[in-house]
């Protein structure tokens, strides 16, 4: 008894210390069990996933030449100078690939996050609020959400002119109503819970109410919804841009790359399908993992 | 019945305002336009006349509320103001915004006309046969598939038909570009390749959605009680099931009908379609407000329209809907 008393304190500092060590390991042990039971099709994805990341990271170690440097004369055929031939006005094709791969996701993740701070902390304050805010929000976005979102940034960017830093308030803004639905969706199902309660009783700050209580627990829908939502953002930019309203150039981006090659279609050259199978590739793998995380997040959801 | 009524009026009632607020919203946009727009917009050719045109036009000379009342006087009785195509030069080259939507907006109609005439029959089957069969190996491939075809940008898929039926085999006009005096079999021949890429992308979102309708079905109660009778597989579908169907899939073809909207815009610009998608597209690279907001209007209201429609089938189809707590 003694003894015990006497082990009690230094076992459990120990157990503390290494609690993280353990927890940790045990959720990477975990990941990698669920990975190596996941589908082909997820595996396919993940892969995928990671190969666009690091073509994007590492994009000027990569690419042969520069984004931007006019090398030879305008649609040259795939040579070994040019692996890919050249575009409309001489530039690599595959350097732009490259580098189209860091400006189009780069500019796709940005919008989505900020669509989901957006749309995450309005839904989030609509369900722990409730009442008027809930009620003016909720109107609001049904509104917005009566446009399809094409048309609606037609609109916009028609009007603030086309350009990066417009498409991507625009789009964040347009896109986050659906996250608002979502977020508000699932959060209402939280905030009724006993310790949500108990946290507004014990006199908890919004935010706290928010982030600590109410977000954790609906984190897994989120998740899955971010990788459905890039994609509808992405595939939104990709078509901006290849109507000529998105990303301008010089900045490599795959949807003008589509665009502007797009007579190469004519001599029955695949060269500018390479950008526009880019994209198709990308949004099929975050599908896949989707797929399969939804699966695995919500039991079986047929 | 009155129950019916009095829901598909409130229902209107809904559509009719949320249009309203469309119509606001894209009026008072114009408020976040640059001061010295128009001056910008006509550039050299510019005298203070021109200008001051271009104003009226768009309406910057009035204040918010007067222009917003104007507008929507206007369009009430079908004039759209002008658009500024030629607003640099004031001689009355101009046309009227309603003039130059008026034909595209025919064309844009039989083009979607024609790609859901095909792809409705197309997708329900589909659908109907991958909910019968699940997780049979035709109904995984036709996952994959499908799933793929949505996950592709509308034009990687036109243009990968393109190259296959126009160029590398002469099957398909690779340009659709019709005009008033086309005769209808050639301009049908000559949209085939628009209205594949549609058929395509819309049948791939609504056999999906067919799918799971069907199966959400199959899993009630009531159906595995039939089941358990010993009542044969197609009278079970046909007389149980079916019934029961028809409200979610009409709902699935209204909403993808919706979405076939917003396909058109791009499938038009890619096959040079000479309709409403591609019309706005180009007003809104010359910043042209008045036909900007017309074409959006129109779209709006009728994605509105499609939304509205799948709101009342689904409602009138299902009693549980139509008596709400």
């Amino acid at each position: 008894m003694t003894a015990e008393a006497h082990d009690t304190p230094t076992a459990a500092a120990a157990l503390a210390e290494h609690q993280p060590i353990i927890v940790r390991r045990r959720l990477l042990e975990r990941a990698w069990r669920e990975l190596r039971r996941a589908p082909l099709s997820a595996w396919f994805g993940i892969i995928v996933i990671l190969i666009y990341m690091f073509a994007a990271i590492f994009a000027p170690v990569i690419a042969p030449y520069s984004e931007t440097d006019t090398l030879g004369g305008p649609y040259e055929p795939w040579s070994d100078v040019y692996l890919l031939g050249t575009d409309q006005l001489g530039h690599d094709m595959l350097s732009r690939l490259i580098y189209g791969a860091r400006n189009t996701i780069g500019i796709a993740v940005l919008t989505t996050v900020l669509s989901f701070v957006l749309g995450g902390m309005l839904g989030l304050a609509a369900a722990v609020l409730g009442g008027w805010v809930d009620q003016i929000l909720g109107r609001a976005v049904d509104v917005l959400m009566a446009i399809p979102v094409l048309i609606f940034a037609l609109v916009l960017l028609s009007i603030l002119g086309p350009g990066i830093l417009n498409m991507i308030l625009v789009l964040a803004v347009l896109d986050s109503t659906r996250v608002f639905r979502l977020t508000r969706a699932v959060a209402m199902s939280v905030v009724v819970l006993d310790f949500v309660e108990a946290a507004k009783l014990q006199g908890e700050k919004l935010g706290w109410i928010m982030t600590r209580e109410v977000l954790p627990n609906i984190l897994p829908p989120l998740v899955a919804e971010f990788g459905l939502r890039f994609c509808f953002v992405f595939l939104t930019i990709s078509a901006l841009s290849f109507l000529g309203l998105g990303i301008q150039p010089p900045t490599a981006d795959w949807g003008s790359m589509v665009r502007d090659n797009a007579t190469l279609i004519n001599y029955g050259d695949i060269t500018p399908l390479l950008p526009a199978g880019a994209i198709a590739l990308l949004t099929v793998a975050v599908n896949f993992v989707v797929d399969w995380f939804l699966h695995k997040t919500s039991g079986l959801r047929e | 019945m009155n129950a019916i009524v009095s829901t598909v009026l409130k229902r209107l009632g809904l559509g009719v305002i949320t249009l309203f607020v469309v119509s606001l919203i894209i009026s008072l946009a114009i408020e976040l336009l640059p001061g010295d727009f128009c001056k910008t917009q006509l550039g050299q050719a510019a005298t203070p006349e021109t200008v001051a045109a271009c104003q009226r036009d768009i309406g910057l000379d009035r204040g918010p509320v007067e222009r917003y009342v104007e507008w929507l006087g206007g369009i009430v009785q079908g004039d759209f103001g002008y658009s500024l195509a030629g607003a640099g030069s004031l001689g009355g080259s101009r046309r009227s915004v309603a003039e130059l939507i008026g034909p595209r907006l025919l064309n844009t109609l039989f083009l979607a006309a024609v790609a859901a005439c095909v792809a409705v029959p197309l997708a329900l089957v589909l659908g109907l046969l991958a909910a019968l069969y699940r997780n049979s190996l035709f109904d995984r491939i036709v996952n994959l598939v499908t799933l793929t075809s949505i996950s592709a940008p509308e034009f990687f898929v036109a243009y990968i038909l393109m190259l296959f039926l126009a160029v590398k085999f002469k099957v398909f006009y690779a340009l659709a570009n019709v005009s008033d005096d086309t005769p209808f079999l050639e301009s049908l021949a000559r949209i085939a390749l628009p209205t594949l890429t549609l058929v395509l992308v819309i049948v791939a979102h609504m056999m999906r959605m067919t799918r799971a309708a069907i199966i959400n079905l199959l899993s009630s109660p009531y159906i595995e009680m039939a089941r358990l009778k010993g009542i044969a597989p197609r009278r079970i579908i046909v007389h149980h099931a079916l019934p029961n169907a028809w409200a979610p899939i009409a709902n699935v073809i209204a909403l993808n009908l919706a979405y076939l909207v917003v396909g058109v815009v791009v499938v038009e610009v890619v096959f040079t379609y000479p309709g409403i998608g591609k019309l706005m597209v180009d007003a809104v690279a010359f910043r042209n407000m008045p036909v900007v907001n017309g074409c959006a209007l129109i779209f709006a209201g009728t994605y509105i329209l499609m939304n509205l429609i799948a709101d009342i089938v689904a409602i009138v189809t299902n009693p549980r809907l139509l008596h709400p707590r």
